[in-house]
């Protein structure tokens, strides 16, 4: 029971207490900057404080209960012996470098030299050696790669100057992991709700289901209707089992207890008829004759084990563990199990009569979201069994032998196991569980590094688990159930549209809480136990049923007051702040969940109309003398999961606030994501267009963190000027993008220029460009490993080698510095050599041959391919895990807009430069201004981005008045101040300006909109994609030009094409563009069989008399030979022509 | 500025539009006459500063003033820096990055004095054609610091690199003619880079004389541009509070009002042609806004190195250069 304080009272807080009536009347004051309650918010939790909440859950807690389920290893061959592990700690991060010495390590090592950022997991153990008991403290079983920022990472805690110290951004979210280098991000997995009852009509047969999902199973189990009778279907079983087999095998064993379960009211009874009957037609009266009947429709196995089981001993066994495996029996009463079962049919009997009860699978209280922790936590599970499973068949093996030591367990056991699963797992994505036969790919993705929004973005990325390919609605739409949780706009095109999500700016995801501590609660609060009551009163119509995670938990009468007793505790801190109560009034029950993976999102506690936060807390929070967690535990805000979501009111803003409102909304912008955050005034455009953005936003270039010159990335774009938008929202600031951003504020003129603005093409200004707009740093980086082999041989790089005539260093090695790695600040041209690397010809070791001195080496140097010259930037040498020369090279290059390059506002409208035109051809307007930008308006007609106009509006009064303006959804600067500020400063408040050509120098005849607007460079440039080919390369096996451009390949005349010219008449010129400028070959060809000769000779006829010689293309020889081969013989009838 | 009072065209600017006036056929019915041209043609010089020239031009073709006004942005050559050897540079900013600054950074060096570099010039120029700075800057930390400061400026010295760094590296004769005053960068506190100890800048640089559309470092204005004269009609009396509204509506000084209470307009000069009164329906009809058409304001504003009515001249000349360079094509046939 918890204690109550003096003066304390359960029913107190939730008597309604009408008040003063005066009070009543007048209007509730809006509370100021309430969403100064979201930074702090997200200081307490941050941005991706699920992934690390979820993670710091694994490696302090569940981790401890993993071990501890699986303490005891025992062998069959001694029974003396046992392992028995006492303790389990994962460490803190370092490195193995080799010889035992290990040292601690930084994440941004890690991604330096290529190894895994992850600390030693240490047990402590007791076992048994001979007769004797041995502790041993601290013994390595593995490495757990550690999740950037989580408790155990250095970088937690860490002050900013730390933390650069440490070479790591603050502004990092952390939250992923360092693998091999490679930054990997365990995406949020979505899934099916497990330990719930879902009705549902599959083809017309209406189904009850159930996944049952603990520690060591994961089943499914059915009950449906069919012919107006009801089975169990398992994947246990090979047949539906009727379901009152299934009641007698559970104990319940006369007709009339199991109508008790049913429930006995007529309409019931008569539905129920036709089952009981047939158990009786099937001759079932007794448990065993139940069980027998279940024995002779199990599923045969496999793996038959030697144990001597009777098949209804089996069918026990299955009861036992397998199906709703999640139902507690304990000493084989199965009562739990036969009320969960009896539920479920009543489910589908209401089902049956009311297609409104049937459970909506998309519906987001019916989903749970995974996280790494989970994740990790089930794949070390599998691992740590399988080691244990490993330990103890080599006890089984060894102990009999006798040996002069005797068999000490630990010298087997091996770190290496764990450490290589875990590894390879994250690394590859494939997530395979043995025990639950579960096989995932695509777990992990490598954390996009393009922008900081495109690395954020990822971090709250939800994936489903729903097959791409098939075409069905419902799962990809938007669900009312994500308002809040999901943002609606961040979601990708195409095939993934709408499975894969992101979360919105205030999701948190929970982590388990213990459920013991919340069941006492709930009996202390007038639960009755349901193993105390018979059948009857469940179905009971005034009866609720108490569910905690999907199990029974008892039933209680005053259901009202149970859960405003629950939630009054919760918000007095007595139980954990995301144990959510709510009721379903269709299915008469309460629902408490306390499990992990539900979405939740805080909201401020309304109470007889007024929100409990006053000003005053407000004020107390900007002071700093309140923090979130303080609201918390005032029981002034609270976290709603979905369900319970359903189960309240919310008023959106104070004036919606009416009689039953039970929350308010801390503030409506929350509901958009991190990517759609950036978007101003989303609420004004046409809501495909954020979409575009959310996707656009992640290419476009800018910084990626403070520490981006530490980096030695694959490929990293830079902007040279970033600047932080005009126009900015609060998710901006929250999210620090005005600090590492990507874009710069362009004056953009809405007009027409030349012609070369169509089809959204965007015309610059060259003055602009000069100062540098628009200007990139694309860095791009190669490496190369120098290696030792087993036969004392390794890799070698050699300096420059000079011309013997002029003794000048050759082209391709001039950048070479004398170690023969390329020297920092060289510029490097295409094909010349960064790393002169040679490799021992043989490497194996040949036991036969012995060691030869001389080694021939061959030359395998690092090049440099592309079209345009690369500045080094640096070069680094170090070592890998494995213990070889790490060379790592980042080049640079600095690129200047040209025609062709892609930028993007950010309202998802984007355009190629079309043109770049001299300043003095640029329009300019009476205050001599030119934009640097032209954009036509003609994209603005049908994408209808009326979020871009104020955009402008509002950069052009922020530029005139100093400051920024705000284009928070739902908020904002208002259009009418904006036009007031532009008014004070002498300009139009439409904010068009009368404009000058530039070319002719006479007034334009229309006023042009124009102001400042943020424009995002993206990755695509004309650089990484230009490509014409007039003679090159040709592939080996058919002689035709190579594909693609990094082959320097052809453009294809595709079949299409040749229809054109087909159609046209033009066959000279199929014959040149098909052949003689692809594969021409010369064959000869003998007239007499029609075969292919060879040098004037036919092989077959023996004679040259007839020979000819014809030109074809060499993949139609290739095809003659190969069908000769396959002892096909085409013939070829050779005419004049 | 015009005393004699002339009809002058009139463009309309109404709420949505630019009209022209419908009994003003444009210019280009005009049959170019060089006595009615000059006769026409007025300047007058308002304003004429170290940072700005403003200055009349009335009566021409808006090819003309537009002409004067593309050749002071591209055409009258200045003097940059084009050519940065990098010796040592340990800071973080890139080598292209830093080299892209000390182009932008404005010279004192007049260009008049100067010679175009040539297809056929050495790589290390002359000294008729080259100027050569050098900048050395080497970042390190302050001895007599102590520990608790934490101002940047009193640990490190030479932190920030400043365009005052540079230093000018005579070539040839040049320091018989030129003064370190003269061809220094005209702003000494233009950031160029920030380092941190052990950081070091070692930059030869080379300036040399160019135009304003081979790059925008070359142009020797911040901007040169003209305006129409605004002229504002007051269609009817208007006082009282429209009044106040009406003067609220321009620019400061533009609309007065009398003791009446009556508008006027005082000068409409300096009204920035907003065109807010069109905001407002009760004031909608009670003013014409127009421009005249031929009466060019040209603001000219120099980066430094030259004078802006200096500037303006070259421009002339470049204009006249040109045209005797196309009358000699045409007489060439």
């Amino acid at each position: 029971m918890v204690e109550l304080k003096k003066g304390e009272s359960l029913i107190e807080a939730n008597v309604w207490d009408p008040g003063d009536s005066k009070e009543w009347a007048t209007p509730i004051k809006p509370l100021e900057e309430k969403w100064k309650l979201l930074p702090a918010f997200l200081q307490v939790k941050g941005l991706v404080r699920q992934h690390i909440d979820s993670f710091n859950h694994f490696i302090n807690v569940d981790i401890k209960k993993i071990v501890r389920a699986n303490e005891l290893v025992t062998s069959g061959a001694d029974p003396l012996f046992y392992l028995k592990y006492l303790d389990v700690r994962v460490g803190k991060p370092d490195i193995d470098d080799g010889y035992n010495i290990t040292k601690a390590t930084t994440p941004h090592e890690c991604r330096l030299r290529d190894t895994t950022y992850s600390s030693p997991i240490t047990v402590d153990i007791e076992y048994t050696r001979g007769t004797q008991r041995i502790k041993r403290n601290n013994l390595l079983i593995g490495r757990m790669p550690l999740m950037l920022r989580c408790s155990n990472c250095v970088l937690t805690g860490k002050s900013e100057f730390e933390l650069s110290k440490l070479n790591e951004c603050p502004l990092d979210p952390g939250g992923y992991f360092v693998v091999r280098g490679q930054e990997k991000v365990i995406l949020i997995q979505e899934q099916l709700s497990w330990n719930k009852m879902l009705t549902e009509d599959f083809n017309g047969v209406v189904q009850c289901q159930v996944t049952s999902s603990t520690h060591e199973k994961k089943s499914r189990t059915l009950v449906l209707s069919k012919h107006g009778r009801y089975y169990m279907k398992h994947n246990s079983m090979t047949d539906d089992i009727p379901i009152v087999v299934i009641f007698k095998a559970l104990g319940i064993v006369s007709d009339q207890e199991i109508m008790a379960h049913i429930g006995i009211d007529a309409k019931s009874q008569n539905r129920f008829g036709a089952s009981l009957l047939e158990a009786f037609n099937l001759k079932v009266y007794t448990q065993q004759r139940a069980l027998d009947y279940m024995g002779s429709k199990l599923v045969v196995k496999r793996f038959q084990s030697a144990t001597t089981k009777t098949p209804a001993e089996e069918a026990r066994e299955l009861l036992l563990t397998t199906i709703l495996a999640h139902v507690p029996v304990d000493n084989f009463n199965f009562q739990m199990k036969a009320i969960y079962v009896s539920m479920m049919v009543r489910r589908v009997m209401a089902a049956e009569l009311d297609k409104t009860l049937f459970d909506d699978r998309d519906y987001y209280g019916n989903k749970r979201l995974e996280l790494a922790g989970s994740l990790i936590s089930l794949m070390f599970e599998d691992l740590f069994k399988r080691m244990n499973w490993e330990l103890k068949m080599i006890a089984d093996k060894n102990i009999p032998k006798v040996k002069a030591a005797q068999f000490d367990v630990v010298k087997h056991m091996r770190a290496a196991q764990i450490t290589a699963g875990l590894e390879s797992a994250i690394s590859s994505g494939n997530w395979t569980i043995k025990r639950f036969k579960m096989e995932r790919a695509g777990v992990t993705q490598v954390l996009s590094r393009l922008s900081y929004i495109s690395a954020l973005g990822m971090m709250t990325r939800v994936n489903s688990q729903f097959e791409k390919t098939r075409k069905v609605s419902g799962p990809r739409s938007l669900q009312p159930s994500q308002w809040g949780m999901l943002c609606p706009s961040d979601t990708p095109e195409g095939e993934a549209c709408g499975l894969v999500k992101n979360l919105a700016l205030m999701t948190h995801i929970t982590t388990e809480v213990e459920e013991r501590p919340v069941m006492i609660l709930a009996f202390n609060a007038g639960v009755e136990d349901i193993r105390e009551v018979s059948g009857n009163p469940i179905n009971n119509p005034y009866v609720y049923l108490v569910f905690i995670n999907g199990n029974v938990l008892g039933l209680t009468l005053n259901h009202k007051h149970l859960v405003r007793n629950l939630r009054y505790m919760r918000r007095k801190g007595r139980m954990g702040s995301f144990v959510s109560v709510h009721t379903s009034y269709t299915q008469r029950c309460i629902y408490i969940h306390t499990d992990g993976g539900r979405l939740c999102r805080p909201y401020i506690i309304v109470e007889n109309r007024r929100p409990r936060v006053k000003q005053f807390h407000l004020d107390d929070l900007e002071r700093g003398v309140r923090k979130f967690d303080d609201f918390l535990l005032d029981g002034l805000i609270e976290y709603l999961d979905v369900n319970e979501e359903n189960d309240s009111f919310i008023a959106w803003n104070e004036e919606h606030i009416e009689e039953g409102t039970t929350h308010l909304e801390i503030e409506p912008f929350t509901l958009l994501g991190v990517c759609a955050g950036l978007v101003p005034y989303p609420h004004h455009n046409q809501s495909p267009r954020n979409t575009y953005q959310c996707a656009m936003g992640k290419q476009a270039m800018g910084m990626i963190g403070y520490n981006q010159k530490n980096r030695i990335d694959s490929l990293m774009y830079n902007l040279v000027y970033p600047q932080a938008p005009m126009v900015k929202t609060k998710t901006i600031e929250l999210t620090n993008f005005d600090k590492l951003p990507a874009g710069q504020n362009a004056t953009v003129a809405v007009m027409s220029y030349s012609g070369y603005d169509i089809e959204d093409a965007l015309i610059l200004n060259k003055a602009s460009i000069d100062r540098g707009y628009g200007r990139c740093l694309v860095y791009k980086n190669s490496k190369c490993t120098v290696k030792r082999y087993a036969n004392q041989t390794f890799d070698r790089i050699m300096g420059p080698v000079k011309d013997a005539l002029t003794n000048k260093v050759i082209f391709k090695h001039d950048v070479l510095d004398t170690d023969g790695i390329v020297a920092p600040g060289e510029q490097i041209q295409n094909k010349q050599i960064m790393i002169n690397k040679e490799m021992p010809a043989v490497t194996s070791l040949n036991p036969l041959e012995g060691q030869s001195t001389q080694v021939p080496y061959t030359a395998v140097p690092i090049s440099y391919k592309g079209p345009e010259p690369s500045y080094v930037e640096r070069v680094m040498v170090s070592a890998n895990s494995e213990e070889d020369f790490l060379i790592k090279i980042l080049l640079r290059q600095t690129r200047i807009p040209e025609i062709g390059d892609k930028f993007s506002s950010r309202h998802g409208q984007k355009g190629v430069t079309g043109l770049i035109v001299d300043q003095e051809d640029m329009p300019y307007n009476d205050s001599g201004i030119c934009p640097d930008m032209i954009m036509n308006p003609h994209g603005f007609p049908s994408r209808m981005t009326v979020g871009k106009t104020l955009e402008l509006l509002g950069g052009k009064a922020g530029v005139l008045e100093g400051k920024f303006h705000y284009g928070t959804a739902f908020g904002g600067s208002k259009v009418g101040d904006i036009q007031a500020e532009l008014e004070r400063h002498g300009f139009n408040y439409m904010g068009k300006d009368f404009f000058y050509s530039g070319i002719t120098g006479a007034p334009l005849q229309a006023y042009i909109y124009s102001g400042p607007v943020y424009y995002q460079k993206l990755k695509h440039m004309v650089q990484d994609k230009m490509h014409a080919r007039a003679r090159g390369p040709k592939a080996v096996l058919t002689r035709q030009p190579t594909q693609g451009r990094s082959r320097e390949g052809g453009l294809r005349l595709g079949e299409m094409e040749r229809d054109c010219l087909i159609s046209y008449g033009a066959s000279m010129l199929i014959m040149e563009r098909l052949m003689i400028s692809s594969d021409a070959f010369e064959v000869d060809v003998c007239r007499t069989c029609g075969r292919l000769a060879y040098c004037s000779w036919c092989h077959f006829c023996q004679s040259s008399a007839h020979v000819s010689k014809i030109s074809m293309p060499y993949a139609c020889k290739l095809l003659f030979q190969e069908l000769t081969s396959m002892n096909v013989v085409p013939k070829m009838i050779l005419e004049d022509y | 500025m015009s005393s004699t009072k002339r009809k002058e065209p009139l463009l309309y600017m109404e709420e949505h539009r630019v009209k022209e006036d419908p009994q003003d056929y444009g210019l280009a019915d005009d049959v170019f006459n060089m006595e009615v041209f000059k006769k026409k043609l007025q300047v007058a010089i308002i304003r004429n500063d170290e940072d700005g020239l403003e200055f009349d031009m009335i009566g021409v073709y808006p090819a003309i003033a537009n002409a004067f006004r593309r050749l002071m942005l591209s055409e009258v050559p200045s003097m940059a820096i084009e050519k940065v050897y990098i010796y040592n540079n340990t800071s973080i900013i890139q080598d292209e990055v830093l080299a892209h600054r000390m182009g932008l950074l404005p010279l004192k060096a007049d260009p008049r004095l100067f010679a175009y570099r040539t297809e056929e010039s050495s790589e290390a120029g002359t000294e008729q054609d080259t100027l050569e700075y050098e900048l050395k800057v080497k970042c390190t930390r302050r001895k007599d610091a102590s520990k608790d400061q934490s101002n940047f400026d009193d640990i490190y010295k030479n932190h920030k690199v400043y365009s005052g760094h540079l230093k000018w590296l005579p070539k040839g004769k040049q320091a018989q003619i030129y003064s370190e005053s003269m061809v220094n960068c005209i702003h000494e506190d233009i950031l160029i880079a920030q380092l941190r100890p052990g950081h070091e800048l070692d930059l030869r640089l080379v300036a040399v004389k160019g135009l304003g559309k081979d790059h925008a470092k070359f142009s020797p204005v911040a901007t040169a541009y003209y305006r129409l004269l605004p002229q504002i009609k007051l269609n009817r009396e208007v006082t009282g509070k429209d009044a106040y509204l009406l003067q609220s509506c321009f620019s400061p000084g533009v609309i007065g009002i009398d003791e009446n209470e009556c508008a006027y307009v005082k000068d409409a000069r300096y009204d920035s042609c907003s065109r807010n009164v069109y905001r407002y329906p009760q004031l909608e009809d009670s003013v014409t806004l127009g421009r005249v058409r031929d009466h060019y304001i040209f603001t000219v504003e120099s980066v430094g190195s030259l004078k802006p009515d200096v500037i303006f001249l070259e421009a002339v000349k470049v204009l006249k250069k040109k045209c005797r360079a196309f009358i000699d094509e045409i007489e060439a046939e």
